[in-house]
């Protein structure tokens, strides 16, 4: 006789019905025997253990028939059970649900919006299949002893890293910078930025081509459009094959056009692209740079893709000596050239002062840590009311208990209100945010959309929901309902003294987020108000600039400037080598009378043309502009402050300086002329006069006509000395106000996320105040009887509230003092943090508290004692 | 109250608990079922239902003496209770009632 197998019986033992054990062992046995008799052990073993398995907890219950037992809380008709009682619960009390819900939806709204904005950022050129291995070769020196990065290359460097480190490299490119280029065919001309690209760019950057091939650009006299200009250009015909134009001089044949590149790429501005060789034998100083071989000029910029099998540390090591190598006159500022990953083109952009990498990866920080907060302050205003919702709803709780609640019925009771209330919130957010993204969008200069079909989205949004309701939920649901039946409706039951306390903690860091994000944006935005409010150093209304991009601007200039001036509309004209907006040349081999031969020297260098002071509105220090009736000037300079102060020459005026060894004469000093950034200091420039380095003219429009007239008589001018180019014109004062516009958006977004948070958190105080006064309305009763004022009233009940907001100030104050002193560092001409700054959003902070809480204490206060006395 | 309802192969096991009388326990029940209506059923099977029907009070069940044949352990005698008898009373009166109402001309087609 054998017996049957042992692990089933373990089983049955571990995990059968203790009250059916012994029996179902008995059965199972007797069972085995008369199996084995009748269809063999093998089968019969087969059967016991089937039965076993069969027989476990799980799959055979046995009910105690005596013993009423509630019924499992998880059921179906328990959890719609509870969700109606959330839902008469929510609409019994309306106000309360509104706050807690629309609070809740524009906490989660914005956090969604940052975290949008976030995604947007982290996901930048991640549309380039080859994204982790494209780099820009860049190169780093140091100068004065500050190190300066610079992503202009020589010619000849594709070339070089082409040929000797070709196992390196898996594409090499050189392209010019994205400029505006106007693009003809036939009547159709269009000013549009795009790039001269070696022929395998299209497969570096992995084109998605909509016809055409990614090899059209090995054709010299080619062009590969987006689908935008495709379509502006052609309509709705074929355009591969068509000939057009580029800048009224290059014949190119269309090879192919490509799908536009994404909003959030680097390469969102590059709309068509022409060979480099067209660009190289077309652009004579472009030519001559690539054919002798020059290393000194740096113009251009170099992408490549680096092979599979390198990393960009490995490859930027080999690469490292090239510029050395061949300037070695540049050892002193000890050059090193190395690739920069795509991965950090976007979000680290820039250095700080120690030479660690930095850019926008500060703001998404930053906003993650506003939106972090925003939600938080939401959550806070959700757990503060429903927990002192709760403490109301302690009767029910004893009722609840008595009629034979069981305590785990309790704890889904609260939580599926807590949940409830956390979807209706998600569901809001998500049509709020829709609603809102438009406008986000300006403001931002993004084109996010809601991620639909991203899982992510939907992963992050319903796991933080989820985890908020069970958050908010735990109070109610874990410490109400361990109370005991008895002691609650007997009426003995007190909450304990200590109950607010952590609410009160829960207001004190949400007035902290608020007061500090207030001190914030009113310091982000003085930052701007002083850049802007800088003196500038020439007038800016009324000038306008003009590319100067043709030949036949050149060739008719001197009767271009007469005909502009005798149309009235313009009172002075002139050219420069730069727009007033930027100072794009720098140079160095000045010498003058007392420098110290180991000073190296590096200035502005702009050339103008004589009317040049008078377009825009020098300002003389000292001396006299360029003029006309002093040849000499050809060889004349003019210097700003910043310049006379850098060489350290007392009364320049007159004294020779030379450059390259060339001679030339201070003929003036001017004020400061804010070129580059406002927020830096002026850099030392000098203006020399030079016909033949203009481009753009610069014309100061007669204020006193209307400018429209003045524009049109002005193109009217134009499209006869320069037939076949687009005028295109641009105001200086826009131009300028563009050097703002990322602060601005900063600023923007600040203060729009500062005045959500104050609003939750005044939405908060204000469900809190009405608790704490529906809560004492028997107390405030009382104390009118005994004769205390509306005064009395709501003093007793602001108090408390005041007090938390002083001690948030408290603590926001250092808070923000530290990080926005930080923040201010970055800029050289910078805001001061006045103390009133502080004040004022303290008081502001004060003001609010006190509007949101005495609507609620004055309504307390001028109820009849009468009415809330009565039941007593 | 309502009318407990009573599916089919908890039928075929409260019948078979009426007719083994006093020994009607796991193993006799799974046997005889076996034996009458030819058909192989899981001894987990008898017993869950056996269980479900105590609980719907159709049987009541006793512990009875050990025996040494099985390891010493007891059988858990089932009985058939006056709520289970009314139930197979009024299955048999419904099927009675059924089979009446047949036309004859179908009882002729089903050869009886």
């Amino acid at each position: 006789m054998t017996n049957p197998p042992r692990w089933a019986n373990w089983l049955l033992e571990t995990f059968g019905h203790p009250d059916t054990r012994e029996e179902v062992q008995g059965d199972l046995l007797e069972l085995y025997d008369y199996w084995i008799e009748t269809i063999g052990e093998r089968k019969a073993r087969w059967r016991y253990s089937l039965s076993v398995l069969k027989l476990m907890r799980p799959l055979a219950t046995r009910k105690q028939a005596d013993d009423y037992s509630p019924p499992f809380f998880g059921s179906p008709s328990m959890i719609r059970n509870y969700l109606k009682i959330a839902l008469r619960n929510l609409v019994k009390n309306k106000a309360y649900s509104f706050i807690n819900i629309g609070g809740l939806a524009m906490g989660m709204t914005v956090a969604m919006l940052i975290g949008l904005w976030i995604y947007d950022e982290l996901s930048f050129d991640k549309y380039f299949q080859n994204y982790d291995r494209i780099a820009k070769v860049m190169q780093n020196g140091t100068f004065n002893g500050e190190v300066f990065h610079g992503e202009y290359n020589p010619a000849p460097m594709g070339q070089e890293l082409r040929t000797v480190y070709a196992d390196d490299f898996t594409h090499v490119i050189m392209s010019s910078w994205t400029r505006d280029h106007i693009l003809s065919y036939g009547d159709n001309k269009f000013t549009k930025t795009g790039n001269y690209l070696s022929a395998d760019a299209p497969d570096m950057l992995t084109l998605k081509m909509l016809s055409g091939t990614r090899s059209g650009l090995k054709d010299p006299s080619s062009i590969l459009l987006s689908e935008s200009v495709a379509q502006a250009l052609f309509g709705t015909s074929d355009p591969v094959g068509k000939l057009m134009k580029i800048d009224n001089k290059l014949d190119v044949k269309v090879t192919g056009v490509y799908e536009d590149f994404p909003y959030n790429t680097e390469f969102r501005d590059m709309k068509f692209m022409a060979p480099w060789d067209l660009y190289a034998s077309s652009e004579a100083w472009v030519k001559r740079a690539q054919d002798n071989v020059e290393w000194g000029n740096f113009s251009w910029q170099v992408l490549a893709q680096i092979a599979p099998n390198s990393s960009f540390e490995a490859v930027s090591d080999k690469i490292k000596n090239i510029r050395l190598k061949h300037n070695p006159e540049t050892a002193f500022i000890k050059p090193k050239v190395y690739l920069q990953p795509m991965s950090k083109w976007h979000l680290y952009s820039g250095w700080d002062k120690s030479g660690n990498l930095d850019g926008r990866i500060q703001y998404v920080w930053l906003f993650g840590i506003i939106g972090v907060f925003v939600l938080l302050l939401a959550c806070i205003n959700f757990m503060n009311l429903s927990t002192a919702r709760s403490e109301k709803r302690a009767k029910e709780v004893g009722i609840r208990k008595a009629v034979g609640s069981v305590r785990s019925q309790l704890i889904s009771q609260f939580f599926s209100e807590s949940l409830l209330v956390v979807a209706f919130a998600f569901v809001l957010s998500i049509v709020l945010a829709l609603l809102i993204l438009p406008l986000f969008n300006e403001v931002a200069d993004k084109q996010i959309g809601i991620l639909w079909t991203n899982p992510v989205f939907w992963l992050c949004g319903i796991g933080f929901s989820v985890l908020t309701g069970l958050i908010a939920g735990s109070y109610p649901a874990l410490y109400l309902s361990s109370f005991q039946a008895v002691k609650v409706l007997k009426g003995t039951f007190r909450v304990g003294r200590f109950a607010s306390i952590p609410r009160q903690v829960l207001v004190v860091v949400q007035f902290t987020v608020s007061v500090t994000l207030i001190i914030g944006t009113i310091i982000v935005f003085r930052q701007i108000e002083h850049a802007k409010s800088r003196p500038v150093g020439y007038e800016r209304s009324g000038l306008i600039t003009v590319s100067m991009n043709t030949p036949e601007l050149h060739q008719h200039y001197n009767t271009l400037r007469d005909e502009l001036i005798r149309t009235g509309a313009v009172v002075d004209m002139s050219t420069s080598s730069a727009p007033t907006t930027d100072l794009n040349s720098q140079n160095s081999g000045f010498d003058w009378v007392g420098k110290d031969p180991n000073f190296k020297d590096n200035f502005g260098t702009i050339a103008v043309t004589h009317d040049f002071g008078k377009t825009v509105g020098w300002q003389f220090v000292q001396g006299r502009d360029f003029s006309r009736q002093f040849p000499s000037d050809s060889s004349g300079m003019v210097l700003n402050e910043t310049a006379v102060r850098y060489m350290g020459v007392k009364d320049p005026v007159g004294k020779q300086i030379k450059w390259n060894g060339k001679p030339y004469r201070v003929v003036g000093v001017i004020k400061d002329m804010l070129m580059a950034s406002p927020f830096e200091p002026v850099f030392q420039t000098v203006y020399m006069l030079d016909y033949g380095w203009a481009s753009v003219i610069n014309i100061k429009l007669n204020l006193s006509r209307s400018t429209s007239e003045s524009l049109a008589k002005i193109e009217a001018v134009f499209r006869k000395f320069n037939p076949g180019s687009p005028f295109d014109y641009r105001f200086i004062d826009q131009q300028y106000a563009l050097k703002f516009a990322a602060e601005e958006r900063i600023g923007k977004l600040a203060s729009v996320f500062a005045i959500l948070a104050i609003f939750i958190s005044s939405l908060g105080l204000f469900g809190l105040a009405s608790f704490v006064a529906e809560q004492r309305t028997k107390e405030i009763g009382v104390r009118k009887v005994l004769g205390a004022s509306v005064l009395n009233v709501w003093s007793l009940l602001s108090k408390d509230f005041v007090l938390l907001v002083i001690i948030s100030f408290g603590i926001a104050t250092p808070i923000a003092y530290y990080f926005l002193h930080s923040w201010l560092q970055k800029y050289e001409y910078r805001t001061e943090m006045s103390w009133w700054i502080f004040a004022i959003s303290g008081l502001g902070a004060l003001a609010i508290t006190l509007l949101t809480v005495s609507y609620q204490s004055i309504k307390a206060a001028l109820i009849n004692p009468v009415k809330s006395l009565r039941s007593e | 109250m309502k009318r407990a309802f009573l599916g089919e192969f908890e039928e075929v096991v409260l019948l078979t608990v009426a007719i083994l009388d006093e020994s009607a326990y796991g193993v006799t029940v799974t046997q005889e079922i076996e034996q009458k209506t030819g058909r192989a059923v899981g001894f987990s099977t008898v017993h869950t239902t056996l269980q479900r029907l105590e609980e719907k009070g159709f049987l009541s069940s006793q512990m009875g003496g050990a025996t040494a044949e099985r390891g010493g352990r007891r059988k858990r005698f089932f009985m058939v209770t006056a709520a289970g008898r009314k139930a197979l009373s009024e299955v048999k009166q419904i099927r009675e009632q059924l089979w009446d109402s047949l036309p004859p001309q179908t009882l002729q087609l089903m050869g009886s």
